[in-house]
């Protein structure tokens, strides 16, 4: 197992701590609500990264795993009252097998036919929800309100809580993605990455381990689902299960650097509050210039730093060396 | 009953003639490039706002502004593959298929700044009104357009066939190496097929604005049945597309006859995932 180097430990140290630190230094309702969302995206980015970054599976239906979660725990404790916690597993479980239900058939599409065929899945959900009377449709669902508190993952009157829970759960996400990459799985799917051929003709049973990868991206993404409901605690076709939901996790994986393990919280720290400010400051009144600024962004970013934030600090570490 | 079922069955053939169209544009980037342009549907919108202002402020008619979106695209596309597309071609294989996705967002919320979000429609256009075949009553302006795009795919067809350049075009596509070997300008061949596929969609536009709505997120449905289409006719298979279009455009209105009319993208989205998972490389791919 490859050990990390000094200057990496000292990193994930600074970063955990500057995040714990966070919330009791900065007071505010939209700092802290800015730094949420970011987590909620570097934990779908990371999940992102399991599938898109090392094995190059470019999904870009991975909302449908996020829907999947939120609807799972919501209709679990509407109807059947079950702990959300719970649902949160559930939800992942469900969404892992929904994975393998439509992955594997999938296993041998390549490229941009997957690409295409993960949003042809992901828009499939999105019809069903918007016309299942057993999940109200496109009308949506509104949480049942509970006393607030840590064993009901609802808070009413601070945020700071959810900000504990999110960063707990981006934390999980990110020693699950090190795990991955440091064991055997991990230079599997590079490999796969590398050559589909010659990984097969080394043995590796290629099918398996893109549906592993598949199935914890879908597990993690649908976690990070059902914290958006209990966040927001509403939830609907229209704001848990469209493509630009995806997108977002496909850019900021991209911004901060496919496949490298920090990349996508490094994006996800880039992206979201000039997504957030922009929103608040600009798309007030819904003149689409907010959306204009950051499609310029992809735009540049993709023709002209393809390499993400984490390559371009790494191309400078190797150029001084 | 089953007179309906015919004229479900000829309008699914015109809107499909509409697929066919737009999705020939797509399928020449896709093949000469090997890049998916996620903003061809925007290039539609594009088109169709071009027709709408043109109607609105001079009082041309879309069949008379066909031309001029025809070369305002070509030029669009010309400049967004000179100065994005061309950046990534060399790049990591993610930044190609993001790049374009920048481009949609960008183009959508451009046209929602620039014209608002509302739902617009050519009031009176030139072809309007319905020819009455007693069983099956055709739309006049849907007929013109289906009869337009089949011509003008039929035209791409031939260019690529009997033209020198269209020769080099499928050049390119079946081997860029060899292509460049035998003295082929291939930054040139990908710069034009990227500003013919933009033409040909914003083509599309100008006929789609005779009967459909014009609004800035229009791309958003016929971009995902156009990549559809062009995944199930096969990669950059000009004949695979104009086949699978007019195939989906049947599905999809069988599909919304015979099940839900709610359900109809969903049915071609499934029937798209069921094809794909018997033959990976779609009907008529390689």
């Amino acid at each position: 197992m490859k050990k990390l180097a000094p200057w990496q430990i000292a990193l994930c140290v600074a970063a955990l701590v500057a995040s714990v630190a966070f919330p009791l230094v900065v007071k505010g309702t939209f700092p802290n609500h800015v730094m949420i969302m970011v987590f909620l995206f570097a934990m779908m980015g990371v999940a992102w990264n399991i599938m898109g970054g090392y094995a190059a599976m470019f999904s870009f239906g991975n909302v449908a795993f996020f829907g999947i979660g939120a609807y799972t725990s919501t209709v679990l404790l509407m109807n059947y009252n079950v702990n959300p916690w719970i649902g949160l597993v559930a939800g992942g479980l469900l969404a892992a097998a929904a994975a393998a239900a439509i992955g594997y058939p999938c296993s041998n599409i390549r490229s941009h036919y997957f690409s295409i065929a993960t949003i042809a899945f992901a828009e499939i959900v999105r019809i069903q929800f918007n016309n299942w009377k057993f999940v109200a449709a496109a009308e949506g669902l509104s949480l049942p309100i509970l006393p607030e508190g840590f064993r009901n993952f609802m808070f009413h009157s601070t945020k700071i809580p959810y900000y504990y829970i999110i960063l707990a759960l981006l934390a999980l996400s990110l020693v699950v993605c090190w795990y991955i990459s440091v064991t055997r799985m991990g230079y599997y799917l590079r490999a796969i990455k590398e050559s589909h051929e010659l990984a097969k003709g080394m043995g590796i049973s290629f099918v398996r381990y893109r549906l592993y990868a598949i199935m914890i991206s879908a597990f993690i993404t649908a976690m990070a689902g059902t914290f958006y409901a209990q966040y927001i605690l509403y939830i609907d076709p229209e704001s848990v299960l469209i493509l630009p939901i995806s997108v977002q996790c496909v850019l900021v994986t991209m911004l901060g650097g496919a496949g490298s393990i920090w990349g996508p919280v490094i994006g996800a720290a880039i992206l979201l509050p000039i997504s957030e400010v922009t929103r608040v400051w600009l798309g007030a009144k819904g003149t689409g210039i907010d959306m204009m600024i950051y499609g310029a962004l992809i735009m540049l970013i993709s023709a002209y730093q393809p390499q993400g934030v984490w390559g371009y600090i790494t191309s400078i570490g190797r150029r001084t060396k | 009953m089953s007179e309906q079922l015919v004229s479900q069955l000829v309008n699914g053939l015109l809107i499909g003639c509409m697929y066919s169209l737009i999705a020939i544009g797509l399928t020449l980037i896709w093949g000469v490039m090997n890049i998916v342009n996620f903003a061809h549907a925007d290039f539609l919108m594009i088109g169709m706002f071009t027709s709408f202002w043109l109607y609105t402020l001079y009082a041309v008619d879309p069949l008379y502004s066909i031309p001029v979106c025809a070369v305002l695209l070509f030029l669009l596309g010309w400049v967004i593959y000179k100065f994005i597309v061309s950046k990534v071609m060399t790049g990591p294989g993610l930044a190609q298929v993001v790049v374009t996705f920048g481009v949609s967002i960008f183009l959508a919320n451009l046209a929602v700044w620039l014209w608002t979000p509302d739902f617009r429609m050519i009031q009176r256009p030139l072809l309007h009104g319905t020819w009455d075949f007693g069983a099956v009553q055709l739309s006049v302006p849907k007929t013109v357009a289906s009869i337009g795009s089949v011509l003008f795919s039929a035209g791409l067809f031939l260019f690529l066939r009997m033209t020198k350049t269209g020769k080099a075009i499928l050049a390119v596509e079946m081997n860029r190496t060899s292509a460049l070997l035998m003295g082929i300008n291939t930054e040139k061949v990908n710069a034009l097929s990227f500003a013919i596929g933009t033409s040909l969609v914003g083509v599309a536009g100008a006929f789609l604005s005779m009967y459909y709505y014009i609004y800035p997120q229009v791309g958003g449905t016929f971009g995902l049945l156009s990549f559809c289409v062009v995944a199930l006719g096969g990669f950059g298979s000009i004949e695979g597309a104009f086949i699978a279009g007019i195939l989906i455009g049947i599905v999809q209105t069988l599909g919304g006859y015979f099940f839900d009319p709610a359900y109809k993208y969903a049915i071609v989205f499934a029937v798209y995932l069921v094809t794909v998972w018997i033959r990976p490389q779609g009907l008529l791919g390689w």
